[in-house]
């Protein structure tokens, strides 16, 4: 007789296990199986950001940045003509001052990825704790904040973005990445506010509430776990976004500073027609660089929201 | 409805004070002055410092702004120091470029979303339609910047297909050759903008017509024996636009501001190239006057697109 229970109660697990949906990590491992092109995407990613850490590490960088005026504009796959490099081969050739694009490139994608990395990191947690205190607390608080989001949203972007940079007085990487910052976060606020209105809206917070859970848990442990995969998904897309617009900046001449190359910096070399016409492989390959990254990071950010969301699923 | 523009507009001068003494502060942190390009060693400094004080550079921050906010009232938005004329004048002549270049680049962005758009919704999962997903997701993702680039080098310099810098050719001498010229000059920029601008076009257009080719008034209209192209064009199209509708006032707006990105890169001397040379130049009586006019258009923006929204669908009231 037990025996036969507990057959009966294992057939029933079994049939549980079977029937429940899957949850968590297992839902974007079958997105990523059922899209081919998105799992492509990913491995790119990874191959692309482990190639460029450990390769930017390991080369030299004052090497990299060596000038040599022998080896002006060479181009890619030839020899150095420097009697005091011979024998050094430049893959993608070399920039105006002789130094080897290929190495630039590497350090170049490090410091734009390293950078696009921080600004949407702070600006995530920026906007998370400002959107969730404001969907919360509503009323007073929230008109202020959403007026104050408002008022930088009607700003024109990037040319404040630009005065800033031309008017801090110790320009160097951290204080750009403040001011990325600074005229960023309000349009995640603004993302998660929304969402976590219709959380904050839901039974078990009022229940919550009226049992007397302090604030300070309700926001954290109710009603942030509900929008966490929309965190992750908007911060894989604002990843994109914020490589975007640093190496834009760079480009124009307004990004990371001199000395601290980034893939915008080598694309500026293409201001110069005669460069952008003739030699191309200055400013191509980071050109290339920014474009499959950007698309493989919203690649697998798409893959990542429709996991969030059952109703757009693929697996 | 003229009650709520009218309180809506009210709204918008505090706003406007609000960010014009912001960028004043932020003017005045600015390094150097128009004179600072002028120190040289022929020059006696004195008598820098005598021009400075003429021009009324020495005095009290709060000094200048109230003489600026009162000259600007009165439509003196003070003299660019780098072009030696009124800003007002300054910017008036790159108007017109910017403004031809936005006209053309809404042109193909409607002409090329809206089409793509309704096509990829009306023939849905069909290859057609995965290509142009693919399309809207490439010219959603791609930087300005980076597709500008490319389009310049592949179609200006290696096929040589449109002119690749400029707005208009100097060799071009009869009226008929210089509006030739320059329309020849704006198609390039203004595809690259079309491109990166059809994305919400295609993707509200598309899912809104998939929505509403299964609802229920398109039913009624079939059984009712409605032809189907007659469905598509005067019921689905109808309710489907109203969500483009709503960003059409920042589309008028944007005639007006035209792109930064694409200005620099086809050397376009339009107000986006116009910032950055000011910007360069130190020019801030131009940079204050055209950070306040882009931010007066976005504020704009919003206003015309609620009331073009509230025109478009009679359920939406806004007060």
């Amino acid at each position: 007789m037990a025996t036969n229970q507990d057959a009966e109660a294992a057939v029933l697990s079994d049939d549980m296990a079977a029937s429940s949906p899957p949850m968590g990590i297992k839902v974007i491992v079958r997105e990523f199986v059922k899209d081919k092109l998105a799992l492509f995407s990913l491995i790119l990613l990874i191959t692309i950001l482990v190639t460029v850490f450990i390769w930017s590490f390991i080369v030299d960088q004052d090497q990299v940045t060596q000038v040599s005026l022998w080896d002006s504009y060479l181009p890619p796959m030839s020899m150095s003509e420097d009697p005091f490099r011979e024998g050094t081969r430049f893959i993608l050739g070399t920039d105006s001052a002789g130094r080897d694009i290929f190495g630039l490139l590497l350090i170049g994608a490090r410091n734009s990825l390293l950078l696009g990395w921080t600004v949407t990191v702070v600006t995530s947690i920026i906007g998370i704790v400002v959107g969730i205190l404001a969907a919360y607390y509503a009323g007073l608080v929230d008109n202020i904040i959403m007026r104050i989001i408002d008022f930088i949203m009607i700003m024109p972007q990037l040319m404040i973005i630009i005065i800033f940079v031309t008017i801090v007085p110790q320009y160097n990487v951290f204080t750009f990445a403040l001011i990325l910052i600074v005229f960023n976060w309000h349009g995640q606020a603004r993302f998660i506010r929304g969402r976590a209105l219709t959380v904050g809206r839901l039974d078990f917070i009022s229940a919550s509430k009226t049992m007397g859970t302090p604030s300070l848990v309700i926001m954290l442990r109710e009603m942030m776990p509900n929008i966490s995969s929309l965190i992750i998904v908007n911060l894989t897309l604002n990843f994109a976004g914020s490589i975007g617009l640093e190496t834009g900046l760079s480009y124009l001449g307004f990004g990371l500073p001199t000395g601290v190359p980034s893939l915008g910096t080598l694309v500026s070399y293409a201001t110069n027609p005669d460069i952008l016409e003739n030699r191309a492989w200055v400013w191509l390959p980071a050109s290339t660089l920014i474009l499959v990254l950007v698309l493989c990071i919203n690649y697998v950010g798409r893959a990542l929201q429709r996991s969030a969301d059952a109703k757009q699923r693929l697996g | 409805m003229w009650k709520t523009i009218f309180r809506r507009l009210l709204l918008m001068i505090p706003q406007i004070i609000i960010l014009s003494i912001l960028i004043f502060i932020i003017a005045d942190f600015m390094p150097g002055d128009p004179f600072t390009g002028m120190i040289d060693p022929n020059i006696d400094p004195a008598q820098l410092e005598a021009q400075r004080e003429a021009f009324g550079l020495n005095d009290p921050l709060i000094v200048r702004y109230f003489r600026w906010a009162g000259n600007a009232l009165q439509g003196d938005f003070g003299r660019s120091f780098n072009f030696q004329q009124p800003v007002t004048a300054v910017i008036g002549g790159r108007m017109g470029n910017t403004i031809r270049l936005s006209l053309l680049s809404t042109i193909f962005t409607y002409g090329i979303g809206l089409p793509l758009g309704i096509m990829a919704g009306r023939y849905n999962e069909t290859v057609f339609d995965k290509g142009v997903l693919v399309y809207n997701f490439v010219s959603f993702a791609i930087p300005v910047f980076v597709l500008a680039l490319l389009m310049v080098w592949i179609f200006g310099y290696n096929l040589n297909w449109f002119p690749s810098r400029g707005s208009v050719s100097i060799s071009a001498n009869t009226t008929w050759e210089i509006w030739w010229s320059r329309l020849y000059h704006l198609l390039l920029p203004s595809i690259t903008t079309a491109i990166l601008g059809t994305t919400s076009i295609i993707q509200f257009l598309r899912s809104e017509i998939i929505d509403a080719k299964v609802s229920d008034y398109v039913k009624t209209a079939r059984s009712k024996g409605v032809p189907i192209q007659k469905v598509y064009t005067k019921h689905i199209f109808r309710n489907a636009s109203l969500p483009i509708a709503s960003g059409f006032g920042f589309t008028i707006v944007a005639l007006f501001t035209g792109s930064i990105f694409i200005e620099q890169i086809f050397n376009f001397r339009g107000m986006g190239f116009l910032f950055l040379q000011s910007i360069n130049t130190r020019d801030y009586s131009v940079i204050f006057v055209l950070v306040m006019f882009y931010g007066l258009m976005g504020l704009i923006g919003t206003l015309l697109s609620d009331l073009i929204l509230m025109a478009v669908d009679p359920r939406i009231r806004i007060d």
